[in-house]
């Protein structure tokens, strides 16, 4: 069975169908992508799946537990956490502190106990702290964990907001043009981690990308938006060869 | 051994805020003794004490959770007359002043926090300029109803009234305890400079153990992105009420203190009004938003700067202003930041003490 199982996913905003119809099913382990051209609704379509927006229509299924309609904390617990588009880190925080952050769901001490620095406090924080930091050192950011997250170059910080969205232990793992503004190094070590990602965590990976570089380097099948509607789907190069695609976004 | 150097630093940050205010109050303490002091230096040490308090609570919501609130002078007037209203009627019943006086603190923060939750469910939906019209108009309409309001206590019990002391139809023994615009007189004094330094410590030590633990970065993560904070499973309403009510609550204790300083409390504009409200923001602003220690500094130069310019008579406002315009210009200027850098940050302790 399917990790994410979407049926006929949909939204309005006011006279404008966004999102119509979306179908997609993404097995355990699998590295699919999201492409389409500028405006189709894929970015809409991880709101949707992330409770940002309520879809009017269609039911998501993951791992067979319905999260239609819930809110974004239900849905992170449930186990979908995301990067975004333009990356939106803590920025006034840590590096470490913004994957501590991300830990928050996982570790629980009262208030009380951290106000009066009980034992309860300095357990749990010594537990954050070394996860956070093995987590650190899987995104190569260990030697950077007490700058502030603003202070970061533009590669690091992408870096850091998927060892954020890791720190929630999620199932499924959404990004969101993750190579945007990246150089082709860049995006080449970004392919690399991303692999990696998927092979130490057993992650499940979709992923919004316009670098063909990249999806066709890493995503094993696709689906293609258009117009908000799915417009072909399958194996990569199938999708990639196929006429109504090259027409409606690649170009000839 | 990195992570062990941060810790130090945070903690060693801490440790200088406290040892601040604790040599503060022993030198003024001691010049006091010493009778070096003009009594009028010595009667603002109180008011002072509540500056810090309100100007440390109002940079937890500002500064940490990053949420513009005008309205912080109504939960210290909320606090003032819930423990006013205590002292008072216990007045004869509780010898012990130290006792009595703990009872109404608590008794100020408790109504204060109340207050603080339920003016904060529906205003902490809005953000920035809405939210900080909204805490406004709320603070005023505190200060407004506690103009309004007539308690009475006879040998029927409490009897209350909106309209005036008529209206309480009390027995002949009939005792009235807030009287509308005259509010309450008679508090006993119980406030010292002692117990505002206490209080002092105890807003510090929440604030600061606050703001490193899992609450403190969630809070601080909203103010950051709230987006992102919700995307990985933060509840934004939760931790948003939490400061805001944990501030409200120190606002109350530090009404308590105001309260107890006083033998008549009346609720006016001057101090529990939005010039107070206007006036810790400035404290909060020219100390470094998010800055604690900041917060007390800026609260006693600007508290004590008008009572040691006295003597300038004319002039004072004037220096006072510039005093003003030059803390922001330090505080925010980019070129006043690099030099500060440049020049002030080979003595670590220099560095610490302009901050």
């Amino acid at each position: 069975m399917a990790l994410l199982e979407v049926k006929n996913l949909g939204i309005s905003f006011g006279g404008l169908r966004a999102v119509n119809g979306f179908d997609i099913s993404i097995e355990k382990e699998a590295l699919y992508g999201l492409i389409g051209p500028n405006g189709a609704g894929k970015t809409t379509v991880f709101n949707l799946l992330t409770g940002v927006y309520k879809p009017d229509s269609g039911k998501v299924l993951l791992d067979g537990t319905d999260i239609t309609g819930k809110n974004t904390i239900e849905i992170n617990k449930a186990g979908i956490a995301r990067t975004f588009q333009n990356i939106r880190l803590f920025k006034q925080l840590s590096v470490l502190d913004n994957v501590k952050v991300g830990l928050h769901n996982k570790h629980h001490y009262s208030t009380l106990s951290g106000v009066l620095r009980l034992p309860g406090y300095r357990k749990v924080e010594k537990e954050m702290d070394e996860q956070a930091m093995e987590l650190l050192k899987v995104f190569n950011l260990e030697d950077v964990a007490h700058v502030a997250a603003s202070n970061l170059p533009y590669g690091q910080q992408r870096r850091l907001e998927i060892a954020r969205a890791m720190a929630t232990e999620p199932k499924l793992l959404l990004l969101d043009e993750p190579a945007a503004g990246m150089n082709p190094n860049e995006t080449g070590e970004l392919m690399d981690m991303i692999r990696f990602v998927r092979e130490k965590f057993h992650m499940t990976i979709l992923l919004i990308e316009h670098d063909m570089k990249l999806v066709s380097g890493i995503c094993e099948k696709l689906t293609v938006l258009n117009f908000g509607e799915v417009l072909c789907e399958g194996k990569t190069s199938d999708v990639l060869n196929d006429p109504q695609v090259v027409t409606a976004y690649l170009g000839e | 051994m990195d992570k062990l150097k941060n810790m130090k630093k945070t903690t060693k940050n801490n440790i200088i805020t406290y040892a601040l205010v604790i040599a503060a109050f022993v030198i003024m303490q001691s010049l006091i003794n010493a009778g070096s002091i003009s009594s009028l230096l010595e009667g603002l040490m109180v008011p002072l004490c509540i500056y810090i308090i309100m100007a440390v609570s109002l940079n937890l919501v500002v500064g940490v959770l990053g949420e513009l609130s005008l309205g912080h002078a109504g939960f210290m007037c909320v606090g003032a007359f819930a423990s006013a209203f205590f002292s008072k009627c216990m007045r004869d019943t509780i010898e012990s002043a130290s006792l009595r006086f703990f009872l109404a603190l608590l008794i100020g923060i408790a109504a204060a926090a109340i207050f603080g939750i339920l003016i904060g469910i529906p205003v902490l939906r809005l953000k920035g300029d809405y939210l900080a019209i909204v805490t406004l108009a709320f603070g005023e309409i505190i200060k407004n109803l506690v103009n309004v309001l007539y308690i009475g206590k006879d040998s029927n019990g409490f009897h209350f009234s909106t309209k005036d002391v008529m209206a309480l139809n009390m027995e002949p023994d009939g005792k009235v305890i807030i009287n509308g615009p005259q509010g309450i007189t008679g508090t006993p004094k119980d406030a010292t400079f002692f117990i505002g330094f206490i209080l002092i410590l105890i807003t510090l030590f929440i604030v600061l153990n606050l703001i490193h633990s899992r609450d403190g970065r969630a809070i601080m993560a909203i103010r950051d992105n709230r987006i992102a904070a919700e995307s990985v499973g933060i509840n934004i309403t939760k931790y948003k009420l939490m400061a805001f009510t944990i501030s409200a609550a120190m606002a109350g204790a530090a009404g308590v203190l105001y309260a107890h300083n006083l033998s008549t409390l009346t609720a006016n504009t001057n101090n529990f009004g939005y010039n107070m409200s206007i006036m810790i923001l400035v404290f909060v602003v020219l100390g470094g938003i998010g800055n604690i220690r900041g917060s007390i500094i800026a609260a006693v130069i600007l508290t004590l700067l008008p009572e040691m310019l006295r003597g300038l008579s004319d002039y004072r406002m004037l220096i006072y202003a510039i005093v003003l315009i030059v803390m922001m210009l330090f505080n925010w200027a980019p070129k006043a930041i690099e030099w500060r850098e440049k020049y002030l940050s080979f003595g670590k302790k220099k560095k610490e003490a302009v901050k």
